[in-house]
């Protein structure tokens, strides 16, 4: 899987809520999430984010609660991918969990500027930007998280394992 | 090499002798969590699933008390989801409105939170249950939905920092003012994905609402959970309440820590954290005159019997500043009825304060006191991020009990010893 998207940028330890505020928690509905998506670390964010774009950030980020909510609001409003040098614990396996692919890279999330053109390698977390032709890699994600990426999520594994136990 | 407590829990559960930070494992669960925000995605999730039975009715606990009682039509019908699913699974443990209270504030007090437990909660601060040494953390939906139909989940066994409180403690200094002085001093990232252990001869001595308002925010410096081994103290506490077996553990003498770190905490003042990041702390002393507009007293930090009555005794006998609205939040049905009793709503209202039902309301800028454009409050809740408790714009304060009740009747940021 190969995702190319235009960057837009962020800074340390943007929370969950800055990523989808408490206020609209009041539904679960991806596309009424979409609509606030990131906004109040950028207001204007949610209308000028287009399908496939990327979004890099500082450390730590999607710190604070455990909203699931959170990467259901970024992969609703179709970025392709986030990339940062670190994710809090929650955001990363929630991350997984739902299937917005995340990429752990501290070189890459430094140097990309918003508006830089990037391409990312899920496979192999090769990070490619176009824009300045430079090349950075991910840390790679460990086979177990591999597997229920491979799976389409933890639900369709758990699926799996629900079924095989009859 | 031996094990630290946190590591010997998740071994148990795994049905392992011996468990090593990094290693991933599949644990057994002992009580799986969700509220009325989180629980109705992972509803979606078990339904599609395609699971007909949750694991066990009795090891589900589903609590709403983030938008409860209803606070408008799309929040009602949340809420709808999580009694139907409730009713629909046979959920012994749904606590309606009238019968619920802030969840982290009612799983320990109800006797379903227990020494030795797994517990995994839909819910960022299920992390407080560390204060009765048990591992609890938090999850997402999906992960939730996962735990409902398996009474499993994965982990990755965390490394351990081992926090030692020696001293005495100070006049009005309580556990809100360790754990943000803690996170002030390692960051909000601090302890990523990592296990936080709190010990030492002040931990002893805190009580049990005070341990549990240090377990509660070991997420805000990144920690995958928080933990006191247990003592008398915790026993006492929950042996009136269990109604099922538990086992206490601790940490061998030899175990392994990623690093320890000591405080002295006759040397920690009462704390404020400035927005917008629980690390901005300061101690009290060194805060100028910042004028406020609201104090919010409640929440699954602060909100237990203890809160209550250390605000009562900085309240008594003043008046909330004219300019000031100070709104107070009982955890749980039971905390609110022994407030009553012992006459602490009584000096509340006196003292010109709003008092609510449980709910968690304001602190994450739900209902029941949101803040306009420009507005600052000081809050005994535990995040202070942008827009966390309404207008982007506006600003929140964290403080334990005592500052915020004497910053309420001062209207500006204030030391309780300018008030008693
Ligand atoms: S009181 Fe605040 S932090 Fe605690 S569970 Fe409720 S919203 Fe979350």
């Amino acid at each position: 899987m190969e995702f190319i998207g235009r960057v837009w940028k962020f800074g340390d330890d943007i929370d969950t809520d800055a990523i989808i505020p408490a206020r609209y928690l009041n539904t679960s509905e991806p596309e009424e999430l979409a609509k606030h998506c990131m906004e109040d670390a950028d207001a204007t964010f949610p209308q000028k984010v287009q399908p496939g774009d990327i979004i890099v950030a500082g450390k730590n980020f999607g710190c604070g609660s455990s909203r699931e909510h959170a990467p259901i609001a970024i992969k609703a409003a179709k970025v392709s991918c986030v990339i940062a040098p670190s994710f809090a614990r929650i955001f990363y396996r929630n991350a997984i969990n739902i299937g917005l692919p995340i990429f752990e890279c501290e070189e890459a999330a430094r140097e990309i500027q918003e508006g830089d053109e990037v391409k990312v390698d899920a496979v192999s977390g090769e990070i490619t930007n176009l824009t300045t032709g430079k090349k950075y890699r991910a840390v790679p994600f460990p086979e177990f998280m591999q597997e229920i990426i491979n799976a389409g999520g933890l639900m369709k594994y758990v699926a799996k394992k629900v079924k095989d136990n009859g | 090499m031996g094990m630290t407590i946190t590591e010997k829990i998740l071994a148990e559960h795994a049905g392992l002798e011996y468990v090593e930070p990094g290693q991933l494992i599949n644990a057994r669960l002992d009580v799986v969590l969700g509220n009325d925000i989180t629980a109705p995605v992972a509803i979606r999730e078990f339904e599609k699933l395609g699971a007909r039975k949750v694991f066990d009715p009795e090891r589900i606990v589903l609590v709403p008390d983030h938008f409860v009682p209803n606070k408008d039509i799309q929040s009602a019908e949340q809420a709808k989801i999580v009694r139907e699913f409730a009713k629909k699974h046979g959920i012994v443990n749904y606590f309606e409105v009238g019968r619920m209270g802030i969840e982290h504030c009612l799983l320990p007090e109800q006797g379903l939170a227990l020494p030795g437990d797994v517990i995994i909660g839909a819910d960022s601060h299920t992390c407080t249950y560390g204060a009765l040494g048990a591992f609890a953390t938090g999850v997402g939906s999906t992960d939730m939905a996962a735990g409902m139909a398996t009474g499993e989940a994965w982990f990755k066994v965390p490394e351990t920092i081992k926090f030692v409180y020696y001293g005495k403690l100070r006049p009005w200094v309580g556990g809100k003012d360790l754990i943000l002085h803690t996170i002030g001093d390692i960051g909000v990232d601090g302890a990523r994905y990592m296990a936080m252990e709190f010990t030492g001869e002040a931990i002893a001595e805190l009580s049990m609402d005070g341990r549990m308002t240090m377990a509660n925010m070991a997420i805000e410096a990144g920690g995958k959970n928080g933990i006191i081994p247990p003592d008398e103290k915790t026993i006492d506490y929950v042996k009136r309440r269990a109604k099922r077996d538990y086992k206490i553990f601790k940490s061998d003498d030899d175990a392994r820590y990623a690093r320890v770190i000591e405080y002295d905490v006759s040397k920690i003042e009462p704390v404020v954290a400035f927005p917008h990041l629980p690390e901005n702390t300061k101690p009290i002393s060194q805060v100028a005159n910042i004028p406020i507009d609201q104090v919010v007293i409640g929440s699954c930090t602060n909100g237990r019997l203890e809160d209550l009555r250390v605000a009562a005794k900085v309240l008594k006998g003043h008046k909330v500043h004219n300019e000031i609205r100070l709104i107070i939040i009982p955890g749980t049905q039971e905390i609110y009825r022994q407030a009553v009793a012992e006459g602490l709503v009584d000096i509340f209202i006196e003292a010109g304060a709003v008092v609510s039902t449980p709910t968690c309301g304001p602190c994450l800028g739900g209902h029941m006191g949101i803040l306009a454009k420009g507005e600052r409050a000081v809050s005994t809740t535990n995040r202070n991020f942008v827009g966390r408790m309404g207008h982007p714009e506006s600003e929140v304060y964290l403080s334990g009990p005592a500052v915020a009740a004497a910053s309420a009747v001062l209207g500006r940021i204030a030391s309780p010893e300018e008030v008693c």
